[in-house]
């Protein structure tokens, strides 16, 4: 059976209650445990400490869907000034599961984009579970050409299980939007940071990632398919999800080493959600010290090194 | 209006693509055709260039068949034929994978690129091979997709891609699907030179591969009823739960919905290859 949820949280916890009730008791009858609790207290904590820093692959996908782990629009608030959204393809529709708009990044204007999930199933019906439809990657398209035209900087954060797979999705041309939006990026003239803040689901993931420097929260995972979608595919078993989560290398980490990621952030003790403020800021210093990098290139530069970044990955033999 | 328009509309359950495949590729050995249920020789077959003679059922071509259907005679040059797929994440099954893929269809990879005249014109072609993991693709495709691009643009000559492929491939994670962002850089390059693309879909063309370059090109034709698509029918029907329409995710839906330029028969498609050459008055560019 396959865990659906992170429970290791709600294990310590109740350990965690135990401790205190037994505190509690200790005073009552006057017994001094005092120095044993100091010991206790911090074994406690080595041991959940230890396991945050060892999660599973799966547990990663756990983590990096939670229900309370940060949203896009949370960082958004919480790191940029003058945030103004922006709404629309000017064709069909205007997407919730992807927002955009013009913000103010330590006083110099970005565009930013990116995935929105939602807390709970109402927003979560508003923001279809932050899976994109075809308008919403011509809204993408829309704001970063317009981008270029000002000179403004991109900005994108991911989180999204994947574009959305619907009979609408497909009327509008699904493929062909992803498709657009990844060869705009490719020369786009100005700067692009990408920065997977929860899941990294596919090519609609992929869409918002074609960058000059693509950054992962250290819990957020980045996967060609779903593990559940990969299991049920090629082992016809999507109860083997947890094995295939690492079979498919997905982590930030595994990212990182096969040369796709350029950075990791590392998350606060427990996940994101666990001090968002610290999280938030983390995010922000890293925005601003690498566009501060990239604003210094000029955009043919700029669009030579991101050509070659693209153009090197694969692995293969050739004999 | 909208309802009575809608109304007539037959709904039938689609056959889950899979399945699809197999029942093709079992009924060619068995030349039977998976569409009008007619026996059909293999003689007759080849010189119909795999088209069912009763109902223009299209069987798939496999990338040598498509080659010698598309180039003239004697024409093509295949290159980069000697990348082979490594097991880099270590995936389990992969490497037994590749092994019987390559026994059984006598390629090292899913998609085989060259250089030939078609109708005379000098083009590169690329076709693809279902039968080689469902043409997914991973490094090697990726990668010979854009050794062709850019072949296309040291010559100055138009790129054909003849795209069949059930999406990324899976078993090279990441690598897979970042395929996706290079075959796009490559062919945004190539798109900035002045040279003409186009792509045939065949048989499928889904996932990946149509939510990158299969999507990218100038004029983008169509076999008919192809399954043409960015989610996998199946993937579809278990997220949505609904009947699906009939005709979904085949060519002629695309085409109603505007995502394709022209559904093209076999038997006229290299006639209407040479036509739109003629028309680009080769594609050459300098």
């Amino acid at each position: 059976m396959v865990k659906r949820h992170f429970d290791y949280e709600e294990k310590y916890k109740n350990l965690q209650g135990k401790f205190e009730e037994l505190q509690e008791l200790s005073k009552n009858l006057q017994f001094d445990l005092t120095n044993e609790f100091k010991l206790m207290e911090k074994k406690m904590k080595d041991i959940r400490d230890n396991k945050y820093q060892n999660l599973t692959a799966w547990e990663k996908i756990l983590l990096s869907r939670h229900q309370e782990r940060p949203t896009v629009r949370d960082y958004i608030e919480f790191i940029f000034d003058d945030w103004i959204e922006m709404h629309g393809d000017r064709c069909y529709g205007d997407d919730r599961a992807v927002i955009g708009g013009i913000a103010s990044l330590k006083g110099i204007p970005v565009t930013v984009l990116g995935h929105q999930k939602g807390r709970g199933t109402n927003e979560n019906l508003h923001t279809n579970f932050g899976m994109p439809h075809p308008e919403g990657y011509r809204k993408v398209e829309r704001l970063i050409l317009q981008a270029e035209k000002f000179k403004r900087p991109v900005l994108t954060l991911i989180d999204t299980p994947g574009a959305y797979p619907g009979v609408g999705a497909e009327e509008r041309g699904q493929a062909g939007a992803i498709a657009q939006v990844l060869m705009t990026l490719c020369s786009l003239k100005v700067p692009i940071i990408s920065a997977v803040t929860g899941e990294g689901g596919s090519g609609g993931a992929l869409a918002l990632a074609v960058c000059d420097r693509l950054l992962m929260l250290s819990n957020s995972v980045f996967s060609v398919a779903s593990a559940e979608a990969c299991a049920s595919i090629i082992w016809k078993d999507a109860g083997r999800a947890e094995e295939m989560a690492s079979a498919l290398k997905l982590t930030a980490q595994d990212i990182k080493d096969l040369g796709i990621a350029d950075e990791i952030i590392e998350e606060p003790m427990g996940g994101a959600h666990k001090d968002f403020e610290t999280m938030a800021k983390k995010l922000e210093e890293s925005l601003v010290s690498n566009l501060k990098e990239l604003l210094a290139l000029e955009s043919h530069e700029l669009n030579e090194q991101r050509y070659k970044r693209l153009r090197q990955i694969g692995r293969f033999q050739e004999n | 209006m909208l309802k009575s328009a809608f109304g007539k509309q037959k709904l039938i359950p689609i056959p889950d693509s899979r399945e699809y495949m197999q029942s093709t590729e079992k009924d060619v050995g068995r030349e039977k055709c998976p569409s009008c249920s007619r026996r059909v020789s293999e003689l007759e077959l080849k010189e119909n260039h795999k088209v069912c003679p009763e109902c223009q059922y299209h069987f798939s071509m496999t990338a040598w068949e498509r080659i010698h259907f598309m180039a003239d005679p004697d024409t093509f040059q295949e290159f980069n034929s000697d990348l082979r797929s490594i097991n880099i994440l270590d995936f389990p099954g992969y490497d037994e994978k590749l092994e019987s893929a390559m026994k059984q269809t006598g390629l090292k990879e899913a998609l085989v690129t060259g250089q030939c005249t078609i109708g005379g014109y000098p083009v590169i072609l690329g076709t693809m091979d279902s039968r080689f993991m469902m043409a997914s693709m991973g490094s090697v495709a990726g990668e010979k997709v854009c050794r062709a691009v850019e072949k296309a643009i040291d010559l100055k000559i138009p790129l054909i891609l003849c795209t069949a492929s059930g999406g990324a491939r899976m078993q090279e994670g990441m690598l897979s699907l970042m395929q996706m962002a290079k075959t796009s850089a490559v062919l945004d390059r190539f798109h900035q030179q002045g040279l003409l693309y186009m792509t045939l879909l065949t048989n499928p063309t889904t996932g990946g591969v149509s939510a990158s370059f299969a999507s990218l090109a100038d004029i983008i034709l169509a076999e008919p009823g192809a399954l043409i698509g960015f989610a996998g029918p199946r993937v579809i029907k278990q997220t949505i739960s609904e009947i699906l329409p009939a005709d979904f995710q085949k060519a002629e839906f695309m085409l109603k919905h505007g995502m394709v330029d022209k559904i093209v028969n076999r038997l006229v498609l290299k006639d209407t290859v040479e036509s739109l050459l003629r028309l680009h008055l080769g594609g050459k560019n300098g």
